[in-house]
């Protein structure tokens, strides 16, 4: 057996490992859409890790030679949303009331998640983009589409996974919808 | 232009009605886009958003497109995006830095004073041309505390005369918290989002009414108010809503401000001393001393904090500045400004910042469920029978306003907080705006200041 072969081979069980990792982390991002659209938002709240971060950079049309300008950065500029666990709680028990009238009667949600691809596999973490459509309907006829990437951290929990870190780029500059009451 | 002879009609505020008309008829759209956006001051931007010469932002009055840039004399300037030559926009971006804004088109090229620099085949194509005369358009221009205001109208009072005294009150959040001279600076990234509803259902404030209704999740969910101030609780268990803080007024100006404003008294609260504050000791205590630096240079008035709206579309929500820019008779896209303090720790910027982002703007936990409601008044008056009913701005009727400056040593006409009389002052004005041949007819004799 020559090296070349053995290295060949040892890539194919990288290839084997890496395809079964991604299945099962388009497994969990389906079961995470259920959640969502089935409003079990409890038991969504329950995939994320306790420090984690909820992050939504605005985004702007700027020179191609400015690209580092296009969104706005973390920490320092504004942004869509910039949440932690207390505030993803905080909202779940908004919209539980029944008087929060963005979300009463509910809105009709559904969650699409696509391209997923592994970035970067570590031992207790891998970092995941996939792209998402978000569609809304709600009352009698009005409509909201929501287009963007995702970048995930997704740390390891027993055979699962939970979030600690969420990147959401949406596809647009002026925000269409006349609200956020969705989650991504 | 039939709507001009029906405005007052239209705005009946001696019975304190509106008619839905005005909220969804295109032909009176097309008629405040001449009357009421090209004459009045319009909010633009903040200095702190251009601080070099050619930096510029991509602004709006009222459907059109401005560019807000610094020229190399230092001098802000607001020109409209459109190409003398075929219209098209020279410039293609929200923000950046450029001292020539060049068309896509056929290459007409301009400086940041708007004047036309140079063009494809000038020599030989065009005989004589005067190039003085083929600048981009300029809007007058004035700059209050860091607060860029422009009008297309070069017969329109000052600034100052414009605002009529509210000054004192659009100042308050423009200083820095010490009450240092614009002492504040807009955070990086103007939230820019579209609803369905005409652009002026959000403007007249304040509507303290609304609060515990439409956000009432909040106090269900969160023992919170809109602000994210805990709740206090009233003797049967609800929000102690009733009237409100006795020193807490309406306050509006003939010249269509509206505005809250709670009369300052010498043992008001440090503003670190506030709940909201508590567990973010970082802001805690820059807020406390930098609110005893405000008291030095402010004394009595130092605790004055008002978010006045200034007519027609420039609203405040805490330190936000928001502007409602018309989009056609049934959309309005709203644009916020948020403020912090320019020499502020960064620590602080970023608490205030997170604050903001949870309760304001479109995904705050306050604002979604306003924009619910806008939209659905609108979508819900549109059809031809509701639209002949008119709508209510009857609170307090009839109830004459106290002269602010004789009772509070404060400019402005002030009403008890639970009234509409802040709408009527703004549907008011409007109406005079909608009917006024020009600023002679608009201008107000007896300033309330």
């Amino acid at each position: 057996m020559t090296e070349g072969t053995q290295t060949a081979g040892q890539a194919d069980v990288l290839a084997d490992q890496e395809l079964r990792l991604r299945l099962e982390i388009e497994d969990f991002f389906y079961r995470e859409a259920d959640l969502l659209d089935d409003r079990k938002y409890d038991d969504w709240l329950d995939l994320f890790t306790e420090d984690a971060r909820y992050w939504m950079p605005m985004r702007r049309n700027v020179s191609s030679e400015e690209m580092e300008t296009e969104n706005t950065s973390e920490l320092h500029d504004m942004s869509w949303f910039d949440e932690g666990k207390a505030t993803l709680i905080k909202r779940v028990q908004q919209i539980k009331t029944g008087v929060h009238w963005a979300e009463e009667p509910y809105s009709r949600v559904s969650h699409l998640v696509t391209n997923v691809r592994l970035l970067d596999v570590g031992p207790s973490e891998v970092r995941v983009k996939c792209r998402f459509i978000v569609y809304r309907n709600r009352m009698r006829d009005e409509e909201s589409l929501f287009v963007g990437k995702r970048v995930d951290t997704l740390r390891r929990d027993g055979r699962s996974f939970r979030i600690a870190r969420r990147e959401i780029y949406l596809d647009q500059s002026v925000m269409l919808a006349k609200n956020f009451t969705i989650f991504f | 232009m039939v709507a001009i002879d029906r405005s007052t009609r239209l705005v009946d505020m001696d019975g304190g009605t509106v008619s839905r008309e005005i909220f969804c008829n295109q032909e009176i759209y097309d008629q405040e886009q001449e009357r009421v956006f090209g004459r009045s001051w319009l909010f633009v931007g903040h200095v702190s958003q251009i601080p070099k010469p050619g930096d510029f932002v991509v602004s709006r009055m009222g459907e059109e497109s401005v560019i807000v840039t610094r020229d190399k004399q230092n001098r802000v300037q607001v020109l409209l995006n459109s190409c003398r030559h075929r219209g098209n926009v020279v410039c293609r971006y929200d923000q950046g830095n450029a001292s020539i804004f060049t068309c896509s088109f056929h290459g007409w090229s301009y400086d940041s004073t708007g004047a036309l620099a140079a063009l494809p085949f000038h020599d030989g194509g065009y005989n004589e041309m005067d190039k003085k005369a083929w600048g981009l358009l300029a809007a007058r221009v004035e700059v209050f505390q860091g607060s860029i205001w422009a009008t297309w109208d070069h017969s329109a009072p000052s600034f100052i005369d414009y605002l009529g005294g509210a000054e004192i009150y659009l100042q308050t959040d423009l200083l820095g918290t010490d009450g240092s001279d614009a002492g504040a600076e807009v955070l990086d990234g103007v939230v820019k989002w579209r609803l369905g509803c005409n652009w002026k259902v959000p403007c007249p404030d304040v509507d303290r009414t609304h609060g515990w209704i439409t956000h009432k999740s909040l106090a269900d969910a969160l023992g919170v108010g809109p602000t994210g101030m805990p709740v206090r609780r009233g003797p049967r268990g609800g929000p102690q809503a009733a009237q409100g803080r006795p020193r807490t007024f309406c306050v509006s100006f003939p010249e269509g401000h509206t505005m809250g404003v709670t009369v300052p008294s010498e043992d008001d609260r440090n503003w670190g001393d506030s709940p909201l504050w508590q567990d973010t000791p970082v802001v805690r205590d820059y807020l406390r001393h930098a609110y005893e630096e405000r008291k030095k240079r402010l004394g009595k008035m130092a605790s004055l904090s008002v978010g006045p709206a200034i007519f027609p579309n420039e609203g405040w929500l805490g330190r936000v500045i928001r502007i409602m820019h018309p989009q056609g008779p049934l959309a309005t896209e709203i644009w916020t400004y948020f403020f912090v303090d320019r020499d502020a720790p960064v620590e602080v910027k970023d608490a205030l910042r997170a604050y903001y982002e949870h309760w304001y703007g479109p995904g705050g936990m306050t604002q979604q469920d306003d924009m619910e409601n806008w939209y659905n008044l609108t979508m819900a008056s549109k059809g031809p029978v509701a639209r002949k009913l008119p709508l209510n701005y009857q609170m307090r009727l009839g109830d004459p306003p106290i002269h602010g400056p004789s009772t509070f040593g404060l400019p402005g006409l002030f009403t008890p907080l639970y009234s509409d009389e802040n709408h009527r002052a703004f549907y008011r004005r409007w109406a005079e705006y909608m009917e006024a041949e020009s600023w002679d007819e608009l201008r107000v004799r007896e300033p309330v200041k």
